[in-house]
């Protein structure tokens, strides 16, 4: 295998090594209850994943993926509701045949733009669709003007605050702050039950792993290195003659439409969505994903996932009352301690340690942070 | 009706014997005695819940951190000491309760996961958990589909029964109807102002709120505002009911707006021993907040008040106060989360089993002759037969009784013709 290909030798290890985890490791291990938790915690994983293309290649910190996380997941919440609203179910209503919210609410008839979502055809391309062509036109707005760094960070944190309120705020179209509740079957076959779960984890692992090779490619492809040129001297690859916007607003694409999988699978997963995924405070939980699990490192941020979403249970579970505190902790002190996340501390401390226990295959160091590009603190 | 409620408390060795016994005010009207031989788990336990021989498992769900921390802290409390109270009078057939808290986190979601875990993992006998209608639309397909059995305390929205939920709070016929017929009869009432916060209970409210105004009392809604949660500026909408000059402002604001709001009516110049003011949604713990100054005068309309004067309510406020300090007060939605625990025990003895669908075939009829707010029966549809009652804020933060309904209020969480 030579350097240009979609993965390095050690690369390749470490996607097998993730593959056999989540495939063999946890479905035997754990309960069905938990592997729905991790079916949870995965739908996270697509957002962390858009992450290190977009913030740890790109450079570009976006705070705002939880409004991509959510379209994907409302677009996948409002077909499902829509089947879930039948005239059967709903006959207690005034209106029978329209969600329970919108009755609630004094509508008397599905909305115009809530028909299309009767097609599992039409959702499923609108939940790439949706949220592509939202992020195309906020990164053609912003990168085009040059708007940067901070700057387009707290844009992104004002487009989420608007998204939440505009969904609280509609809550005969959109559920309002309840969300979209009791979710119940997929053409029919009903998500709720143990072995639907199973199968909907497995499917949810399969998307992770296809996210993961488009992200691998993207990685090593020549826009890969371009993005990282970017990153570290924007008007340098701009003198040479590339155009920054168009990759920037390609990378921003490419980290929204991961999101909104994200967000569908999150629907699917959990039968559930709310505007609580969409606002500030979990935009920045999501980049916290990221930053633990270390930035410039795919699997890593699918392992900072996990391992984040673990402690919250945990924690949760075991100090009902003071959990909060110890997750800040533990956020303050791998970022403080380890700048590059999880996936540093395996570059530094075990990756040599396995370096040396299997002598010198190739003089050329490797690592899951792929220190030929990654050395040193970027830019941003 | 009233009569029924009290004629268990009126001897007075009975009286003596609750006063003598603050920590457990009911023990003496328990419908079956707790101290016969407990029955074998096999008999009472055909699901596979986590009961044994001497000790039976119920799980705790409410936002210990959070926005709804502050509110749901005292439901916390209130069920912490019933199950208390409970295992000094001897648990529920012969077994001791133990509970499981878990956090909800002020987060939907959340609630979902964490009842999905108490139900599937620590196969827990009921949930006493809940507290806003998002948490509980959360939970509800959760609990209908493992089979579960959740106490749910606050006042809310209705539209809503289930097999596998107890409203322990009123639903909002049954808390708005008999405070507006109050208000139109005593004030001579015919405009009303509605504020409310921006979502599902608030909304509904003020629906059946507007229809009773425009159908039964033929009275005129002159202005109707909603704010989002959280907001803190009411400026345009206290000049809007200056220029109206509404004979009631009609209120559902909620949580941490009411400081703001009543801070800046009682600026405005709005003063509410002249203005009728008729809340649904401050209790004693927003009192707190507000402070007493602000809000003295207002009317406030649900079924609790810590001042309420009946025996039962006598040896709960102190146990209560003993238990989590001088200085907490009793809310409604705290009354109605300490009747969690209670109801479920009296049910689970009437149905002589810990099975869930048996509860829930069990629970209609079931009556709690110690709740501190009087006397409640669970109806057919899963929610409780309670009074309404006026009450009006004090300088001191508590309500001063003004009104109460003569009867139970029937519950009647699909209204026909409020829809």
């Amino acid at each position: 295998m030579t350097d240009n290909r979609f993965f390095n030798r050690s690369e390749l290890i470490g996607i097998l090594v993730l593959a056999v985890f989540l495939v063999v490791v946890l479905p035997l291990t754990l309960d069905v209850f938990r592997l729905n938790l991790v079916a949870k915690y995965l739908t996270y994983a697509f957002v962390a994943l858009g992450l290190v293309i977009c913030w740890g290649y790109g450079g570009i910190l976006s705070l705002g993926q939880g409004v991509f996380f959510g379209l994907g997941g409302y677009c996948m919440a409002m077909f499902l509701k829509l089947e879930a609203s039948s005239v059967e179910n709903t006959k207690i209503q005034s209106t029978p045949g329209i969600p329970d919210f919108m009755d609630w609410n004094q509508i008397t008839a599905l909305p115009l733009f809530w028909k299309p979502f009767n097609s599992l055809t039409f959702t499923i391309a609108a939940i790439i669709l949706v949220p592509g062509i939202f992020a195309l036109i906020i990164g053609t707005a912003m990168f085009k003007r040059r708007v940067g760094g901070t700057y387009f960070a707290i844009i992104t944190q004002a487009v989420a605050a608007i998204l939440t309120i505009l969904i609280v705020g509609q809550q005969g179209y959109t559920g309002g702050i309840n969300g979209m509740t009791d979710l119940r079957t997929l053409k029919g076959w009903d998500i709720r039950p143990d072995h639907a779960k199973v199968v909907l984890y497995f499917f949810e692992v399969g998307c992770l792993f296809v996210c993961i090779m488009i992200a691998q490619f993207i990685r090593h492809s020549k826009l890969g290195r371009i993005l990282v040129a970017m990153r570290e001297k924007e008007d340098r690859v701009r003198f040479s003659g590339y155009s920054v916007a168009n990759f920037k607003i390609f990378a921003f694409c490419i980290a929204a439409v991961f999101a909104a999988i994200g967000g569908a699978m999150f629907a699917l997963n959990v039968g559930f969505m709310s505007p609580s995924f969409v606002g500030i405070v979990p935009s920045i939980e999501m980049v916290i994903y990221t930053a633990v699990g270390g930035r410039l490192s795919i699997l890593g941020a699918i392992y900072g996932t996990l391992l984040v979403n673990f402690a919250k249970t945990s924690l949760s579970e075991t100090f009902p009352e003071l959990w909060l505190f110890g997750l800040g902790g533990l956020f303050i002190a791998v970022v403080l301690a380890f700048p590059n996340g999880l996936a540093g501390i395996w570059a530094d401390y075990v990756q040599p340690r396995i370096d040396r226990l299997i002598p010198s295959r190739k003089s050329k160091p490797e690592g899951w942070t792929d220190s030929s590009v990654a050395n040193g603190a970027p830019a941003e | 009706m009233s009569d029924e409620a009290n004629k268990g408390l009126l001897s007075p060795l009975r009286r003596k014997l609750l006063m003598g016994m603050a920590a457990v005010p009911a023990i003496t009207m328990l419908p079956r005695t707790s101290f016969a031989q407990a029955p074998a788990t096999s008999a009472i336990n055909t699901t596979g819940l986590a009961v044994t021989d001497t000790e039976v498992t119920v799980g705790i769900l409410h936002s210990a951190t959070g926005t709804m921390a502050i509110s749901e802290t005292g439901s916390i409390e209130a069920e912490k000491l019933a199950i208390e109270q409970i295992n000094a009078a001897g648990g529920v057939l012969g077994r001791k309760i133990k509970f499981i808290q878990e956090d909800g986190a002020s987060d939907w979601p959340t609630f979902a996961e964490k009842a999905k875990k108490l139900l599937v993992n620590d196969k827990v006998a009921a949930i006493m958990g809940c507290w806003t209608s998002a948490s509980r639309k959360a939970v509800l397909p959760v609990v209908e589909q493992y089979n579960g059995m959740l106490y749910y305390p606050t006042f809310y929205e209705g539209l809503e029964q289930s097999k596998n939920v107890i409203y322990t709070g009123q639903e909002a016929t049954q808390q708005i109807l008999a405070g507006l017929n109050w208000i139109a009869k005593e004030k001579g009432a015919k405009s009303f102002f509605f504020i409310g916060s921006d979502y599902i209970w608030p909304r509904t409210s003020n629906k059946i709120a507007r229809k009773h105004v425009e159908n039964v009392l033929k009275g005129k809604v002159v202005g109707e505002e909603y704010y989002p949660l959280g907001n803190t500026q009411f400026n345009s909408v206290i000049n809007k009911i200056k220029l109206t000059k509404p004979d009631v402002i009609f209120t559902d604001v909620v949580g941490g707006s009411n400081v703001a709001f009543y801070k800046q009516l009682k600026a405005a110049g709005i003063d509410l021993s002249k203005q009728a003011l008729l809340t649904i949604s401050v209790t004693e713990d927003e009192i707190d907040g507000i402070g007493g100054e602000n809000i003295a005068g207002a009317y406030a309309c649900m079924k609790y008040f810590q001042s309420l004067d009946n025996p039962n309510n006598k040896a709960f406020v102190p146990a209560f106060k003993k238990m989590w300090g001088e200085k907490t007060v009793i809310g409604d939605v705290t009354q109605a989360a300490y009747l969690g625990p209670w109801l479920w025990k009296l049910t689970v003895e009437k149905a002589g089993s810990f099975d869930v669908d048996k509860i829930a075939a069990a629970s209609p009829g079931v009556e709690f002759k110690g709740a501190p707010e009087g006397y409640v029966r669970i109806h057919e549809n899963h929610h409780l037969w309670s009074k309404t009652r006026v009450g009006r804020a004090k300088l001191d933060g508590q309500f001063e009784l003004i009104y109460e309904t003569a009867d139970l209020v029937e519950p009647d969480p699909f209204p026909k013709g409020y829809q």
